[in-house]
Parts: structure tokens; C-alpha cells; sequence
């Protein structure tokens, strides 16, 4: 998964941070840190479902499944695997 | 409406002339219709004047000789006609008909309190000969603008910023904390300017410079003292309409004929109404539509002038216009701006001011007074949901605020209540209101360089606007908490200078607003909350008290804000255009270098992004707008020695008579009010 994390790092970094180093870990929360508005978190449903060919749906939008580099990992790969054993 | 410039010596030494020429050459837009100087021993006033009252025996610098006192005024003492008549009781003798010699001898009757008796909105300076004094003063609200600086035992004072800078002794230099202050308020906040050493005296105060000491003081505070005796709903609305209808009569006074803004919303429709039950001559009216149905109320403006029969006028701005206009407008605006919400108003004076008008009434300041603003209903919302945090029901009311916004009507109740400061902890706060707005605005500094983030570190928070409320805040009800703070901080920091008087005054055009005076206001101030807004109705008792006067359909509708489209006046979405030369020059990695005060790496993403047509956001839109229009003001006004108005020349209005210089190189003396009575 750390390609995931090193592109993920790559987007918010160009898109949030404006080229900024990201001095944050992989837990921390994107909300506490102001990283993120209304509309960024659509920019980032945006970009994951243009990168990881997933659908999100509305009642997804949550900080639980969002608002962290590891949780972003974990709803990825538990979407994958949910459209695989589909 | 004019502009106004002066020096004042401490010591005994004389003021040179040279310098306060070029001060005034600086505002000729302000005053294109007359020119003039007083130059005596160690003080020296100048006067741009557009003539609206008296214009053949209003000329200024005007002296009251037996008194020993001269003023420069900009504005309008609406009540003039009032305050005459009491000093003619007390045995005042008036040689013209206009409202300036009624200052001079209201200051003669009264002194310092003479403003208090005022009902207008001004920015004047009396030079008191007998007691070596000057007394410089801005109305309660602050509609006029007035600036000054200290340089040793010189006083310098202008309508506008450029006037000062042009003196060789003035530095050049950007306050960082000014900068600090609107990336955070949206504007300064005064005295504080975003430029070292240039002072803005606060709405609702005087100064007096005696003797190289100068001081500061207060003479009017907004106070809210909801009335609660058990006057009914129609009681309130027809004392209100009464007032507004007498408060627009003023407004009315002028020597020159007065056009209107017509936004198509329901508080200038309203004031377009008042205008015509008081006079029988033809309005002219003029409002701004948009391509992009997001921005335009151009069938609201429809109905308005349907219903009302005005003699109408619209101009269409394009996101093009809005790059192409932009850098003149921040170098009237002289601050940085967050939005390019002005830039149409430039355009919309220039139509007024083409079409002959140099006053117009609009319908400013309702959505402070009334309580119109969505800030004022999110914070009820957010109060209301902070209560029981839990709630499953509340939050929804939030998506009913903000239907123009897609992006929040996707959003989970997580995230919305993190957005909102939905938090039990924040109720107490006596800027709960603005929180979420500052907070947002407060991001924008992730493009702050190294420098300027050393600069302002220790600035965060909100203390310096804490330190400036009253002492009765803490005692007011919320709504009026939240009303004070976009009365005194938005309302003059940004509506009423950066899109009101700088943008009208551009084009040689004075606003006149019948909600700003002052009667209204203290009126507004005693209304109780629940009446301003009833549930989430918003402008409940000036909806009711406007049933008679304004079409149903315009009281009724949905409330737009007024916005314009931001990124896309720079960056247009059609591959074959670029943006404007002076945006790539302003904003690239060289430039940016050079002015040190963005990291140029964070713009260069910001604009790739921009580029991409993937700037959505809020906050983006901001940052792009702030950014720029910030490289303009050091473009404008710290790299170069700020231009006099030759670069925007704009000729006088049609009908106005060929300008004429007076009394700068002619005689000491400039107009002598003991000419001949007229």
C-alpha cells in the first residue's frame, strides 16, 4: 500500500498544502489540522475515485472513512475487496 | 463628495506648498470639478470638489473669517438645512447655501460636539486659527474615509492612502500585521492599515492635533438595547417605514439630479420605492447583471422596475471585464481583497457617471441593521445545534442556509458540524458567530512566506479584535453580538470602502444610504432579535414594513448575496485565452521572490491549479484573489510612488462645467466666504 500513501501524500501536498511539506503522520487527523474544507474533501472523493476506479456514496463521506492517510488506505482496500468479491 | 487632503505643522515652521499639490493631484477622481488650496503659516488645507450642494457658492477651502477657522469637508451634512436655521436663531449670519459653512459655524456654536448633531456621513478637517487646532472628524458609521500619519511634528491627512504616500517623507513600507489582519477579518482593523505609519481614523471618532500632541476619541458607539416594552409587531413596522421614508428625504438633497441602485433585492427596491412616493420626477436607476445565473438577478431587477416604473439601466459584467478592470479597482480599494465583489461596482459607477449621475441612493447597510445576513442565520443554526450536538434533526437546517452552495449540500453531519464549530465548548464565545468564517479566512496564510509568518507569529487569535469591543458586548443577546461585529468590523472595513465609497468615488459618484443613518440605526439597535429575524425569516419586520411599498415577488424570494465569479475573471476556462499579462507578471515565482511576502512554490500550485479550471473551492478562490490583489498593492504603491490620478483620468460629468483650478498658485487665500452674499 505505500505507493497509495506516497501518491495520496503526492495529491495532498499539490492540492492542500500548496507544495508545502506534509509534516503530519499517517494518523493525523485532517480535520484538526485545518488541512481540509467542504469543498476540499470533494476534491479528494474526486481524485480517489479517479485513481482507484472505486464509486464512493454519499452516506461514505465521513471523517471514520476520510480524515486520516491510514483510514483513506483502509476504505480504499475494503472497498477493492468488497467490489472483487462482488 | 470630494476629496480632502491637509498638513498641519507642530512647530511654528511653514508648510510647503509643493507637497500638499501633489497630495491633492492624487484624488482628482474624488473631486474633478474644482480644485483648491489654503496655505497659511504652519498649515495648509486642499480641496478636490464635486460639486453636488451649492455649487456656485460651496467652494472650498471654505473660511468662516470671524471665527478665525477654514475647513476641507468630503460628504454631506443632510440635516444642513436644520442646523442653519437653529445657528441663524442664535444669531449666526450665513453668506451661501451649502452645508460646509454650516459645519464651520456648528464647530464655532458647539466645538468638538458639533458632529454629534450631525446627520450625514463626512470626513472633514477644521483648522481652528485661534487656538492653533485642528480638528479632524468621520461620521458614526463610517461611510467617508479619512487617513493620517505622523511624521515628527507633522500631521498629514487625506480621503485616501495614495494622497499620503506621495509625500517624499511618507515611507513606503507594508505593515505585516495590517496584512495579518485581512487574511484574517477581511480587513484591517483601525487604526491599523496594511501600510506602516498610515493611520485610519476609526468610524465614529474625532482628532485633534494641538500643539504637535495628538488624540483620539470616540463620539458615537453602536449599542443594542432591545426594547422590551410590548409595542406590537405593526406599532414597530410602521415607526420603522416612517423613519426610513424621513431618513430617504434627506438623502434626497442636492443641487445635482439623484439616480439609484437597483439590485433587485428587496432593500434597494425598498429605498427605490421611498425615493418615488417623495418626489414626482423620473428615476433613473442602474444595476449590474452577470452571464452566470449563479451571480445575475436580473429577473428580480425585472420586477422591481416593472413594478416601480423607473427609468432603468443595467450593465452586464463578464468574467473577463472583472480581470481586465481588477487592477484599477485594488488601486482605489487600496487594500487587499478576498473577493473580486468590487470590481462590478466599478463597472456600475462608470455607467452612473457616463449616464450624467453623481449621486446615488442605495440600499446599503439593511442586511446589518435587519439582521438579512446568512452569517446571522448559520449562527442561530449553530447555536441551536451546539445545544443538543447529538441531534439528528437540527443539522439539517444548516443545508436550508446554503442552497447556492452544492459542495455543503453533499457534505455528511460530521463533517458539517466540524466545519461549523458545532461544539457546546464554543457557545460561550463571544465570537461565536464569526468563527467559521475567520477560521476559513484564516487558512489563506499556508501561502504567507517564512518572512511575513515571522513577521506576524504572536498575531494569532483574535485578541486584537477582542480588545476593541465594548464593555456591554458581553451583556447583549447573540444576534446583536453577531450584528455589532459585522456593523463595525465588515460593514465599514470592507462593504461601505472597498465596495462602496472607493468604487463609486472611482467614477466621480457619491452613494447616499438611507439604512445608514444613524436614526436607523439606533432604531435597528432596540428592535428585538426575534422580530429581525423570526425562526430562520430574515429581515422579518423590514419584510413586513416594506409590504406597501415593494412588489411581493421581491419580498418574498430566496435572499442571494451578491458575489461575482473569482477565479474565472483571471484564469478563463477556454484554453485559447491566458490570463491578463499583468497576473502571470504579478503572480510568478520572480515577482513573488522579489516581494517576499508568498512563497512562491505554494502560488505556483495554487496556479497550476487555477489553470487546470480545478479552483472550486472557497478557500482556493480566496487565496487566489488575496494573493493577487495583495501583489498589486505593492506593485501600486510600494515599489512604485503611487501614480496621481492621470493613469485613471476620468473626465468630468456631462454636465458638469469645465473644472476649474482655483486659489493653488493665485493667492494665499483660496475662497473667501466674506465674497459678496449670493
Amino acid at each position: 500500500m505505500s505507493n497509495t500513501v506516497d501518491a495520496l501524500r503526492a495529491f495532498i501536498q499539490e492540492n492542500f498544502l500548496f507544495g508545502r511539506e506534509p509534516d503530519f503522520s499517517d494518523d493525523d487527523s485532517f480535520l484538526e489540522m485545518g488541512l481540509i474544507d467542504s469543498t476540499g474533501v470533494l476534491e479528494l472523493v474526486g481524485h480517489l475515485e479517479t485513481t482507484h476506479g472505486v464509486t464512493i456514496e454519499d452516506d461514505e463521506l465521513v471523517p471514520e472513512n476520510l480524515d486520516s492517510i491510514n483510514r483513506i488506505v483502509r476504505f480504499i482496500e475494503l472497498k477493492q475487496q468488497a467490489a472483487t468479491s462482488a | 463628495m470630494c476629496g480632502i487632503v491637509g498638513i498641519a505643522r507642530g512647530d511654528r515652521a511653514l508648510v510647503d506648498r509643493q507637497p500638499l499639490r501633489r497630495m491633492l493631484a492624487t484624488l482628482a477622481h474624488r473631486g474633478p470639478d474644482e480644485r483648491g488650496m489654503h496655505v497659511e503659516g504652519s498649515v495648509g488645507l486642499g480641496h478636490a470638489r464635486l460639486s453636488i450642494i451649492d455649487p456656485a457658492g460651496g467652494h472650498q477651502p471654505m473660511a468662516h473669517p470671524q471665527a478665525g477657522l477654514w475647513i476641507t469637508f468630503n460628504g454631506e451634512i443632510f440635516n444642513y438645512v436644520e442646523l442653519r436655521e437653529e445657528l441663524i436663531g442664535k444669531g449666526h449670519r450665513f453668506r451661501t447655501r451649502s452645508d460646509t459653512e454650516v459645519i464651520l459655524h456648528a464647530y464655532e456654536e458647539w466645538g468638538n460636539a458639533c458632529v454629534e448633531r450631525f446627520n450625514g456621513q463626512w470626513a472633514l478637517g477644521v483648522w481652528d486659527e485661534r487656538r492653533r487646532r485642528l480638528f479632524l472628524s468621520r461620521d458614526r458609521l463610517g461611510i467617508r474615509p479619512l487617513f493620517y500619519a505622523r511624521l515628527g511634528n507633522r500631521l498629514l491627512f487625506a480621503s485616501e492612502i495614495k494622497a499620503l504616500l506621495v509625500h517624499p517623507d511618507v515611507p513606503r513600507r507594508i505593515d505585516p500585521v495590517g496584512l495579518n489582519q485581512v487574511f484574517t477579518y477581511w480587513s484591517t482593523l483601525p487604526p491599523r492599515t496594511v501600510f506602516e505609519g498610515i493611520e485610519e481614523l476609526p468610524p465614529g471618532h474625532n482628532l485633534v492635533w494641538q500643539d504637535g500632541q495628538l488624540e483620539v476619541g470616540r463620539y458615537w458607539q453602536l449599542q443594542f438595547e432591545p426594547d422590551t416594552s410590548a409595542k406590537t409587531e405593526t406599532q414597530w413596522a410602521d415607526e420603522l417605514i416612517e423613519l426610513l421614508s424621513d431618513s430617504t428625504r434627506l438623502r434626497l438633497r442636492s443641487d445635482v439630479p439623484v439616480g439609484a441602485y437597483l439590485s433587485g433585492g428587496l432593500d434597494s427596491t425598498l429605498t427605490t420605492a421611498l425615493i418615488q412616493r417623495t418626489t414626482d420626477a423620473p428615476l433613473r436607476t442602474f444595476s449590474i447583471t452577470f452571464e452566470q445565473p449563479e451571480f445575475d438577478e436580473s429577473d428580480y431587477q425585472r420586477q422591481a422596475v416593472d413594478a416601480l416604473g423607473t427609468d432603468h439601466e443595467a450593465i452586464r459584467c463578464t468574467a473577463r471585464d472583472i480581470g481586465d478592470v481588477f487592477a484599477a479597482v485594488v488601486r482605489h480599494a487600496e487594500r487587499p481583497l478576498l473577493r473580486t465583489a468590487p470590481a462590478p461596482l466599478f463597472l456600475l459607477s462608470e455607467l452612473a457617471h457616463d449616464s450624467g449621475f453623481k449621486v446615488v441612493v442605495t440600499g446599503e447597510g439593511a442586511d446589518e441593521m435587519f439582521g438579512g445576513y446568512n452569517i446571522f442565520k448559520e449562527a442561530k443554526v449553530r447555536r441551536f445545534w451546539a445545544q443538543r450536538p447529538d441531534s439528528a434533526w437540527r443539522p439539517l437546517l444548516l443545508k436550508k442556509l446554503y442552497p447556492y452552495l452544492p459542495n455543503l449540500q453533499a457534505q455528511s453531519l460530521a463533517y458539517q458540524k466540524a466545519f461549523f464549530h458545532v461544539r457546546p465548548e464554543d457557545l460561550t464565545d463571544p465570537l461565536f458567530s464569526h468563527l467559521p468564517r475567520w477560521e476559513m479566512t484564516s487558512r489563506l496564510k499556508t501561502f504567507f512566506s517564512e518572512e511575513l509568518r515571522a513577521a506576524t507569529a504572536g498575531q494569532n487569535g483574535y485578541a486584537d479584535c477582542l480588545s476593541t469591543l465594548p464593555n456591554e458586548f458581553a451583556d447583549w443577546p447573540p444576534f446583536c453580538q453577531a450584528q455589532y461585529l459585522e456593523s463595525t468590523m465588515f460593514l465599514p472595513g470592507y462593504l461601505l470602502s472597498s465596495q462602496g465609497d472607493r468604487m463609486a468615488m472611482a467614477h466621480s459618484v457619491e452613494g447616499r444610504y438611507p439604512f445608514l443613518d444613524h436614526r436607523v440605526a439606533e432604531f435597528a439597535a432596540r428592535i428585538p432579535p426575534r422580530l429581525k429575524m423570526k425562526g430562520l425569516h430574515e429581515k422579518y419586520l423590514l419584510k413586513r414594513a416594506s409590504r406597501d411599498y415593494v412588489p411581493e415577488s421581491v419580498v418574498r424570494r430566496t435572499k442571494q448575496p451578491y458575489r461575482a465569479p473569482d477565479v474565472a475573471g483571471f484564469f478563463p476556462p477556454s484554453r485559447d485565452q491566458s490570463p491578463p499579462e499583468y497576473v502571470q507578471e504579478l503572480l510568478s515565482p520572480e515577482q513573488l521572490r522579489q516581494d517576499g511576502l508568498f512563497r512562491p512554490e505554494a502560488v505556483a500550485s495554487l496556479v497550476r491549479k487555477a489553470s487546470r479550471g480545478d479552483v472550486v473551492s472557497q478557500r482556493d478562490n480566496m487565496a487566489l484573489v488575496g494573493i493577487l490583489s495583495t501583489q498589486l498593492i505593492v506593485e501600486h504603491f510600494i515599489r512604485h510612488q503611487p501614480s496621481s490620478a492621470s493613469s485613471d483620468q476620468i473626465e468630468p460629468p456631462p454636465q458638469a462645467a469645465v473644472p476649474r483650478l482655483v486659489g493653488d498658485d493665485v493667492a494665499e487665500e483660496t475662497y473667501d466666504a466674506t465674497s459678496p452674499v449670493r
